[in-house]
């Protein structure tokens, strides 16, 4: 059995009133592939930013590479350091180049030379396929690109983990290939990632599990060929027939 | 109408009115750059985490520009060297300024830090950048960027309001034009000349302010 790098135990979640993720149980090993899938406000973004503290949870445990995500805030450095995000909205930052904007987390908290984080960002931004923008700002690249480089800014930092909130939702529907082959490229190297997407092809070329969520709980897990071809709940073979018969 | 105008003893003057304008200059450079600072540091203040240090920071903003700046002037001025603190006019007169801007610059910084999208904080702090790595390298610029055209009509408007501590005897601009009109008795040259070059000095102020906003914020946006 592989090496457990993430394990969610019956993780609790409220947004005032309402309950956003109930009784989440879920371990993901060490190099495994995770999808997750299910209609908007069922908690599957909720659930992977809890996996790097951007959203506090209030009952259950979340353990990230042996350290426990505590509250008042413990841990959260170390688990930060191990786990990658890339949003929706790329969030990078306006007011610096696509090579500062990979540069700055590597400098301020490895505190590693600037030659050192430039090589190393030229290093993903070339497995990115975008080093020759590397002297441009966010807003004179195109959403894929801007996404591509949010990517390589992520790897910047040596995650062991990369969580994807929706990478491609964002983006116009001729840019969304460049950014799935990127994360495919990024799979074939053998990084743990969980990905909330919609995007089914991905799903069966990438996933070992998918899984689907409703109403802030885990309703079903498998692997792709039995989740597209067997799905177990009614609930999921509404939301399949939703999402892939049109 | 048999007034006859006569703006020559002005000019005979203009050495005493170029002294001013300079004192003018230095006490609002100064202040602007030293309430920039101040004002910044209200802002972290005011959206700390601790309650104590918000409420210490509301209640300066507050207290600041719900009173007269004169009546700061003078309370520093001539009511603080019965607590010990004493200052020649110049000093007070940079000090209050310094005071006052910082609160309304504090005011206009949190609504540039409030303009940021959470999506920029939560990038950083997924980077695992510490806090307030995330506000200096991340939202500082782009939340400046924001509130620029605002944070340089208060800076045009800080230099304007330096004449009131003509009050106090601060030998700036005003304080040189009242000399000069208690010697000519030439009131309405004398101040026609001072407006016209507070006019000329709030324009290169607005000039030099928006070019170093252009340096400073020359990154595109969409």
């Amino acid at each position: 059995m592989s090496q457990t790098t993430i394990h969610m135990n019956d993780v609790n979640k409220w947004f005032g009133t309402m309950h956003v993720l109930r009784d989440i149980n879920l371990t993901v090993n060490k190099g495994e592939h995770l999808v997750l899938c299910g209609p908007s406000g069922s908690g599957k973004s909720t659930l992977i930013r809890c996996i790097n503290a951007l959203e506090e949870i209030q009952g259950g445990t979340i353990e990230v590479n042996g350290n426990v995500l505590g509250k008042k805030g413990a841990n959260v450095d170390h688990v930060r350091r191990d786990v990658g995000m890339v949003f929706q909205q790329f969030n990078l930052f306006p007011h610096l180049t696509v090579l500062q904007n990979c540069m700055l987390a590597p400098r301020r908290i490895h505190r590693i030379s600037e030659a050192e984080a430039k090589d190393k960002a030229m290093h993903f931004l070339e497995q990115v396929h975008i080093a020759e923008h590397g002297h441009k700002y966010p807003a004179q690249l195109s959403g894929g690109q801007q996404q591509r480089v949010a990517i390589a800014r992520a790897l910047c930092m040596g995650p062991q983990i990369m969580l994807f909130d929706e990478p491609t939702s964002a983006l116009d529907p001729e840019m969304v290939k460049e950014v799935l082959d990127t994360m495919v490229g990024l799979a074939d190297q053998g990084i743990t990632m969980i990905c909330v997407t919609h995007e089914m092809g991905f799903a069966r070329a990438v996933a070992h599990r998918v899984i689907f969520m409703d109403r802030g709980e885990i309703i079903e897990t498998a692997p792709p060929t039995e989740f597209f071809g067997n799905p177990q709940h009614e609930r999921t073979r509404a939301f399949l027939s939703q999402i892939l018969n049109h | 109408m048999n007034y006859t105008f006569d703006f020559t003893p002005i000019f005979q003057a203009w050495g005493l009115l170029a002294q001013g304008a300079w004192a003018t200059v230095y006490i609002s450079a100064i202040s602007m750059a030293l309430g920039l600072v101040f004002g910044i540091v209200l802002t972290a203040l005011r959206m700390a985490p601790l309650a104590p240090l918000r409420a210490f920071a509301i209640g300066y903003i507050e207290l600041v520009r719900n009173t007269p700046f004169l009546v700061q002037v003078f309370f520093i001025y001539f009511g603080m060297p019965e607590l010990g603190l004493r200052l020649n006019a110049m000093e007070a007169a940079i000090l209050t300024m310094t005071l006052n801007c910082s609160a309304y610059i504090a005011e206009i910084v949190r609504s540039g830090v409030e303009s940021i999208r959470p999506g920029q904080i939560e990038a950083g702090k997924a980077l695992g950048l510490s806090t307030p790595d995330v506000y200096r390298f991340i939202v500082f610029r782009p939340a400046i960027r924001a509130v620029y055209p605002s944070l340089c009509s208060q800076f045009v408007l800080m230099m304007l309001n330096t004449s009131l501590v003509a009050s106090i005897s601060a030998q700036e601009l005003t304080y040189a034009a009242q000399m000069i009109d208690n010697r000519t008795f030439r009131s309405f040259e004398v101040y026609f000349v001072l407006g016209a070059i507070y006019l000329v000095l709030s324009q290169l102020f607005s000039v030099g302010l928006s070019m170093i906003g252009r340096v400073y914020f020359s990154y595109p946006t969409k």
